[in-house]
């Protein structure tokens, strides 16, 4: 009786936030900060004063916007925390399987 | 009032499950979880090689910027167009539905079409699959992102027809939220190709 209580409790509150999802006008603004961002990317990548700069630029532009598409596109920031666990955490072990194999690469290949 | 209508609705087409979780959407996201993994290392693998070809063509004498980018702006807008085609499967507007996936699977197909014509270019500048280690690192990792961007278009195609032949009936949205999660999956790698592979200064 109470698993179905807190099954139907569970269904409401999903309810609940498909209301709260962003409408229509909200997605075509992401979409355009998304766009702005994109061309930022671009612009950067033209520039040669900010050249010692570009790779944390670019960095935290492509960053910008996978956290927007994955918040607001992927409904992340309204959807059940879990499935927010289900992708983060195989995101950050690829990320620190990446950092490991980069850096043991490049001490092979230099010699250190 | 509305909540509790919309409550009893999903009750109608989702099966309980004693997590209150749909065992559908938690797949796909554990599916998308391994694909982090499965790019992650295609990902590591084109960064360990990159500026170690000892013969060209180099990444700095083939690549397009302007062209790439267009190509980065039109996926990026079929991100838009899905989520539009989910939120009108949540007001139960088919018609609409229907229009905004057709016009993803366009949008996906122009960015494959885009992805071709520079395979081609690359290749008729003397790059190939086994040329050097950026064309081996390159084409595989971008021809994966590529073949998933094609099964993401059979995707939106499918649910088109599913629902002109009836298969996807007004409100049943889950289909579409999950095929939009892999759509946007495919569109966030992409944002980390683009700017690994194309935008950081060899």
């Amino acid at each position: 009786m109470s698993e179905t209580n807190a099954v139907s409790s569970s269904k409401e509150s999903r309810a609940v936030r498909e209301n709260l999802h962003p409408g229509n006008w909200e997605y075509v603004q992401i979409a355009v900060v998304l766009a702005i961002i994109t061309g930022a990317e671009v612009m950067v990548y033209y520039q040669e004063a900010v050249r010692s700069l570009i790779v944390p630029i670019l960095l935290i532009l492509s960053a910008c916007k996978f956290t927007l598409v994955a918040m607001f596109f992927m409904h992340l920031k309204f959807d059940n925390r879990i499935f927010s666990i289900f992708f983060s955490g195989p995101l950050v072990l690829a990320f620190a399987v990446m950092m490991a194999v980069l850096s043991l690469f490049h001490r092979v290949l230099l010699g250190a | 009032m509305a909540e509790a209508s919309l409550a009893g609705h999903l009750e109608a087409h989702e099966p309980e499950t004693t997590t209150g979780l749909n065992h559908r959407k938690v797949l796909m996201w554990i599916f998308l979880g391994s694909e982090c993994l499965f790019f992650g290392s295609l990902i590591s693998t084109y960064l360990i090689y990159r500026n170690r070809s000892l013969v060209g063509p180099f990444p700095q004498d083939t690549f397009d910027i302007p062209y790439t980018s267009v190509s980065s702006f039109v996926l990026l807008m079929s991100s838009l167009t899905m989520v539009l085609a989910l939120a009108a499967a949540h007001r139960r507007n088919l018609a609409q539905m229907r229009l905004w996936l057709l016009t993803t699977a366009l949008l996906g197909t122009v960015f494959i079409g885009g992805q071709v014509y520079e395979f081609t270019s690359f290749v008729n500048h003397g790059l190939s699959l086994s040329k050097n280690l950026f064309g081996t690192t390159f084409f595989v990792l971008t021809g994966f992102h590529g073949a998933h961007v094609t099964v993401g278009v059979i995707i939106m195609l499918s649910l088109v027809f599913n629902s002109w032949r009836g298969g996807i009936k007004e409100g049943e949205t889950l289909g579409i939220e999950i095929a939009g999660l892999y759509w946007h999956f495919v569109d966030v790698v992409w944002i980390v190709i683009f700017t690994v592979v194309y935008l950081l200064p060899y």
